[in-house]
């Protein structure tokens, strides 16, 4: 008798764990989120640096739309486009920790990590910023010369996996934006 | 030597502690460079333990399949003619393999965290200070707790792992080297663990509540390190049995064809994917709070904490369900096989899991009831509290019916099963006093607590886990475990449980508090401890007729055919022990999975390697 083989849809579970494990992550910073209401309510001390949170925001969601363009142009199998859309996100990303790099250096003035606000407002921007830089060393991986074999072959399932995950850090930044920033 | 050299765990060991070296080296430079004195034990053990743990990874080539990925050389799945026992000593991504490698790993720390408790508990047989101190009291109790709940989900993971992706016919887990990679972060867990004792130990018990946490010795660091490892293991792993459960299940394997194992396993896995992250979080901020002075918990700075309580209990309730349920699985597995009928009721039982997962996610604050919880917030988590007993109702007069009237074989599987059944159901009925608040509020944080807590631990992890081992031992093995040893193994546990844990539901009505190292004589409480001590140390004798049986039974137990209990369900039609690729050709499920007792009922049809399909039993 004949038999049927195996036919595993890597695809489908590749995608499946990476959901998983992005809905798990977000408990992470759905943790974080619950203990800043839950420790200060909606205070929010004035010297937060307004016109800075605003410009990560932008650049972040910015960056979003070109690791999107990037994914897309990598489907077509666009290579060039994809590169230079992927180099513009990771400059974005890398320009965003620099500017939480200097808001941490104004923070330390203003509302050090000794008191409640700052022990929040390290927290959530620091877990954040790490998030993001595991996000650009992902996308990184994605432009290594071993990958373009395998984008030529048509699999880009890693350029789907670092994207979604980049929009994923991108999302969390929409809910800690107004939790820093904006509630009072 | 070269052999040696060419286990991964001899060389991820080499890596773990050069590069846990280094680090140390280079946190002195950097705290030297800043001014600060150079040594100082937090900072500087905090980051060789994490750099050690990524270097004994790397070491052991754990990373090595995501690195050939990055750089686009896709390496062959190599399996070299190796000794059979050697794999179990390196990164392998055998599904079966981790598996014993978790099981075996959970009983070294049962061994350890038992006679840790064997200690205290001599302490506590009478009143007045005998052989310890108050703080090695403490710190014993303490590493006791978490060192047992980390066992617990080690062998949780065990468990889940041999059996889900036999019972659904596939091949291995959906990410087979992130399943090592779940494993292989747990023995350096371990590692901390015990390196926590001589670091000083900590007096806070397993909860870990800050503020004494904050400023607990350094041995609480090494802790609150070990179980965010354990909980990295935790998600992992319960990302990779989800997938495989959504999507590697044979073809005709609907949902409702899995076995009732299958079931609690994806229940605890949805458990240990969202609220792992929450204890995580709660001890990494203790951590950042220790190590680089944050305020979350300092309540003269703005912090509060309860809110480290809300944090810890969200995930640690929920947690206890993802010690029973898989339990509670292995109980209904166990009974339709030797009790010869279907299981009764089974897709309540399939669905109660469910239910016992999402009710336990919001009955957390049942555990603060007099920690200074909000008021309004106390009759709420009251009912939802009882309101867990339904889904658990539903699986104890499951198992009643299933075996009402069916044709009961004896054999040690059953009898440790029966025991769990009724270890749960006085674990279940005493939790309700603690679950109301008037009375909680006398019993809280007394032996009753401590009582009715290993009542359900025993019957929902412990009992089972043992059922679970006489079960599935021939089809790990290919020998059975001696059934005389068994059954002594399973009267004296039996009896020791009872002796240790009845009196202390007695001694906590009567006020003694839990965590002490000592108690007012005049309280007439002497005589009662002594007899939980002596029960104690009958689990301990059962335990270790336990270990010398299964080494025994390892080396010369007698063979043990493919289908010995005449089990339907799938890892049982595959040869004892299962090929490395489980199945040859997708099996094709066509019925029920608890057919016994009716005529031409038949769960799977398996394709042996090499032959014609067969059916199953």
């Amino acid at each position: 008798m004949q038999h049927p083989t195996f036919i595993e849809n890597r695809l489908a579970i590749n995608r499946t764990g990476l959901w998983l494990f992005i809905f798990s992550d977000a408990f992470l910073f759905a943790a974080l989120l619950a203990s800043r209401y839950y420790l200060l309510g909606v205070l929010r001390p004035q010297e937060v640096n307004q016109p800075l949170g605003l410009a990560l925001s932008i650049i972040l969601l910015l960056s979003s739309l070109t690791a999107y363009r990037g994914e897309t142009a990598a489907i077509y199998g666009d290579i060039r486009r994809f590169r230079r859309n992927i180099l513009f996100t990771v400059g974005m990303g890398s320009l965003f920790l620099v500017g939480v790099g200097v808001e941490w250096a104004e923070a330390f003035h203003s509302f050090p990590p000794s008191t409640a606000y700052g022990t929040m407002f390290f927290t959530l921007t620091g877990f954040h910023g790490f998030h993001v830089l595991t996000g650009v060393l992902a996308l990184l991986v994605v432009l290594l010369p071993g990958q373009k074999k395998r984008l030529a072959a048509g699999n880009y399932w890693g350029v789907e996996a670092m994207v979604k995950y980049w929009h994923f850090v991108d999302v969390a930044w929409v809910f800690i934006y107004p939790t820093l920033y904006l509630v009072s | 030597m070269t052999i040696l050299f060419s286990l991964g765990i001899v060389r991820g060991i080499i890596w773990g502690l050069a590069s846990g070296g280094v680090a140390a080296g280079i946190v002195m430079a950097i705290r030297s460079g800043l001014g600060l004195p150079m040594w100082s034990p937090g900072p500087v053990t905090g980051v060789a333990a994490l750099v050690g743990t990524l270097g004994f990874l790397t070491g052991l080539g754990a990373f090595n399949y995501w690195l050939e990925w990055a750089l686009g050389r896709q390496k062959e799945e190599h399996h070299a003619d190796q000794p059979r026992w050697r794999r179990y000593f390196g990164f392998d991504t055998n599904h079966k393999t981790i598996a014993i490698q978790y099981m075996v790993t959970s009983f070294l720390v049962i061994v350890v965290a038992g006679i840790y408790q064997l200690i205290d508990r001599l302490e506590v047989s009478a009143p007045g200070m005998q052989y310890i101190s108050p703080g090695t009291y403490n710190s014993l109790m303490s590493l006791h707790g978490i060192m047992m709940l980390g066992a617990v989900l080690l062998g949780v993971s065990g468990m889940i792992n041999y059996l889900v992706p036999l019972m659904i016919g596939a091949r291995d887990m959906a990410f087979p080297h992130l399943n090592a990679l779940s494993y292989w972060v747990t023995p350096p867990a371990v590692l901390l663990l015990l390196v926590s004792l001589p670091a000083g130990g900590f007096d806070t018990g397993w909860t870990a509540y800050p503020p004494l946490s904050a400023r607990a010795p350094l041995g609480m660091q090494f802790m609150l390190l070990a179980f965010y490892l354990v909980g990295w293991s935790s998600i992992l792993g319960s990302i990779n049995f989800l997938t495989t459960i959504f999507k590697m299940r044979a073809p005709g394997m609907g949902l409702f064809r899995m076995p009732i194992f299958v079931w609690t396993a994806l229940s605890t896995a949805i458990l240990q994917l969202i609220f792992t992250q929450f204890i995580a979080m709660a001890f990494l901020m203790v951590l950042l709070e220790r190590l680089l002075g944050l305020v979350f918990f300092a309540p003269d700075k703005g912090g509060n904490v309860i809110l480290f309580q809300h944090l810890f209990w969200f995930y640690s309730h929920p947690a206890v369900y993802i010690f029973v349920l898989p339990g509670l699985g292995v109980i209904s597995e166990v009974l339709p096989v030797f009790a010869r009928k279907p299981l009764f009721g089974y897709a309540a039982v399939a669905l109660s899991s469910l239910g016992i997962a999402g009710g336990g996610a919001v009955v957390w604050g049942h555990h603060m009831f007099a920690a200074g919880i909000e008021d309004v917030l106390r009759v709420p988590f009251m009912i939802t509290t009882l309101l867990v007993a339904v889904p658990t109702g539903v699986k104890i007069f499951s198992w009643l019916a299933t075996l009402w009237m069916g044709k009961i074989r004896l054999d040690t599987p059953l009898l440790f099963a029966l025991t769990a059944i009724v270890v749960f159901l006085v674990g279940g009925i005493t939790g309700v006093p603690n679950g109301i608040v008037p009375t909680d509020l006398h019993i809280h944080d007394t032996y009753w607590v401590v009582a009715h807590f290993h009542h359900t631990l025993f019957g929902g992890f412990v009992f089972p886990t043992m059922a679970a081992v006489y079960f599935w031992f021939p089809k790990l093995t290919g020998r059975f475990l001696n059934e005389r040893v068994g059954k002594l193994h399973w009267a004296v546990m039996t009896v020791g449980f009872f002796i240790t844990y009845l009196p202390m539901f007695w001694l906590g009505l009567n006020g003694m508090r839990r965590r002490i190292a000592d108690y007012d004589p005049t309280l007439g409480l002497g005589p009662m401890n002594m007899v939980a001590t002596i029960g104690g140390f009958l689990i301990a004798l059962a335990m270790l007729l336990f270990f010398i049986n299964l080494v025994v039974s390892l080396w010369r137990g007698a063979p043990a055919p493919a289908n010995p209990w005449r089990s339907q369900t799938l890892e049982w039609q595959l040869s004892s022990p299962p090929p490395d690729e489980n199945f040859s050709a997708p099996p094709r499920v066509v019925g029920p999975p608890y057919g016994y007792g009716t005529p031409g009922s038949i769960h799977a049809v398996v394709a042996p390697a090499g032959g014609t399909a067969n059916k199953g039993a």
